[in-house]
């Protein structure tokens, strides 16, 4: 049975929309959740201020909210896959509350599970959107973005302190790209950003 | 100060074990508290919420809250997380985060299902707290008696943080005195 799924006729290009997203950083720390997301920002060229995550499925929004809280003057870029937003949806109403103005909640949504055999996920054919998701947690700042002078608008809005945090839909097609992996070592990423930091190993 | 000095002995005489945590936390120099509330933490939570120092967290679930002061961590600040026995249950995997990263872990969490329960469906998962943290190379630490609270606490932390060494303290049933269900 051959499923219609949106998805693979949204425009945007996953490697280019996360290369434009970050390409004109500056002091912006990035949190990729695992899979797809450490791919395409690791082939956007990696960066002491990348930190991958390789499993805690659920969990990269948390983190970045963490992370944000603890650095409140630098721009946090946290980027999800659909499958991972939705493991951790009260992760949405947990940032809801705090209100980092520092935090860009990405979501790199192709309604699929990219990892595992491109299974449907809950987001497929529009069904759960997760915009919408996120203002019924009450974040106010939300972006569904299909376009290229989306992409750049977005670029724009992650390095910059915004009134609240910012969750953003990216609309992408669900081709598989080549795999770029990065490093697995967990010590070695945690202690690489936090020395771009100014912080100790430990 | 001799005043001030009596008024501080007195407030000290009467802390309740959640205030002693309290104060252990701040010479911790934790700044993030990420909790999902449970009654056995209610003042704890009452107090970190009352000081602007501290940014309380309420979760939706617990394994946020791994992930969160994990986060807090490598941004250079400490955190610690508050819960439930029934809460461990939900952190497994994300423990791993923890264990592979190396985060320092410091979580504070109340028992149910032991001294005295009255609701059976809290007790499989409380007999298992232990186990579950222990499995993820959480060590744990349990107290019983108000007077070793602070000190078990103060001991955990110093595992967390200068010890690099995941910590659990459980806060005993019997201490916190069993649910009591009015009808």
């Amino acid at each position: 049975m051959t499923y219609s799924n949106t998805a693979r006729t949204a425009p945007l290009d996953r490697r280019a929309a996360v290369l434009g997203i970050v390409e004109g950083r500056r002091d912006l720390l990035a949190v990729a959740s695992l899979g797809s997301p450490t791919y395409d920002l690791a082939a956007a060229g990696d960066h002491e201020r990348n930190f991958y995550l390789w499993g805690a499925m659920g969990g990269a929004a948390t983190f970045g909210l963490g992370l944000a809280l603890a650095q409140p003057e630098v721009p946090v870029l946290v980027l999800l896959g659909d499958g991972e937003c939705l493991m951790g949806l009260g992760a949405l109403a947990t940032i809801a509350v705090q209100r980092p103005s520092n935090l860009s909640i990405v979501v790199l949504d192709n309604g699929l599970y990219g990892e595992t055999g491109a299974q449907r996920s809950h987001t497929s054919g529009g069904l759960t959107k997760l915009d919408q998701v996120a203002r019924a947690c009450g974040i106010s700042e939300t972006m569904c973005v299909e376009t290229e002078a989306q992409v750049r608008e977005l670029a724009e809005r992650v390095n910059h302190r915004g009134a609240g945090p910012l969750v953003a839909v990216v609309r992408i097609n669900g081709e598989e790209q080549p795999r770029c992996l990065p490093s697995r070592d967990g010590v070695a990423l945690k202690t690489r950003m936090r020395h771009a930091l100014g912080l100790e190993s430990m | 100060m001799t005043a001030a000095t009596e008024s501080e002995k007195l407030e000290k005489a009467h802390l309740s074990w959640p205030g002693e945590i309290y104060n252990v936390l701040r010479n911790l120099e934790v700044t993030i508290a990420a909790y999902v509330p449970d009654g056995g933490h209610a003042e704890l939570i009452q107090r970190l919420h009352d000081d602007p120092a501290v940014t309380a967290v309420p979760l939706t679930t617990e394994e946020e809250g791994v992930a969160l002061v994990s986060g807090a961590w490598m941004g250079g600040k400490r955190g610690v997380l508050l819960m439930q026995s029934s809460g461990v249950g939900n952190c497994v995997n994300m423990l791993s985060l923890v264990k592979i990263c190396r985060f320092p872990l410091l979580t504070l969490v109340t028992m149910r299902g032991e001294w005295g329960e009255f609701n059976p469906w809290q007790v499989p998962m409380g007999s298992a707290t232990q186990e579950a943290l222990e499995i993820m190379d959480v060590k744990v630490f349990r107290t019983s008696v108000p007077s070793d609270v602070a000190p078990t606490v103060e001991a955990a932390g110093q595992m967390a943080f200068l010890g690099g060494t995941p910590a659990a303290v459980l806060l005993s049933q019997r201490l916190i005195g069993a649910k009591v269900f009015a009808k």
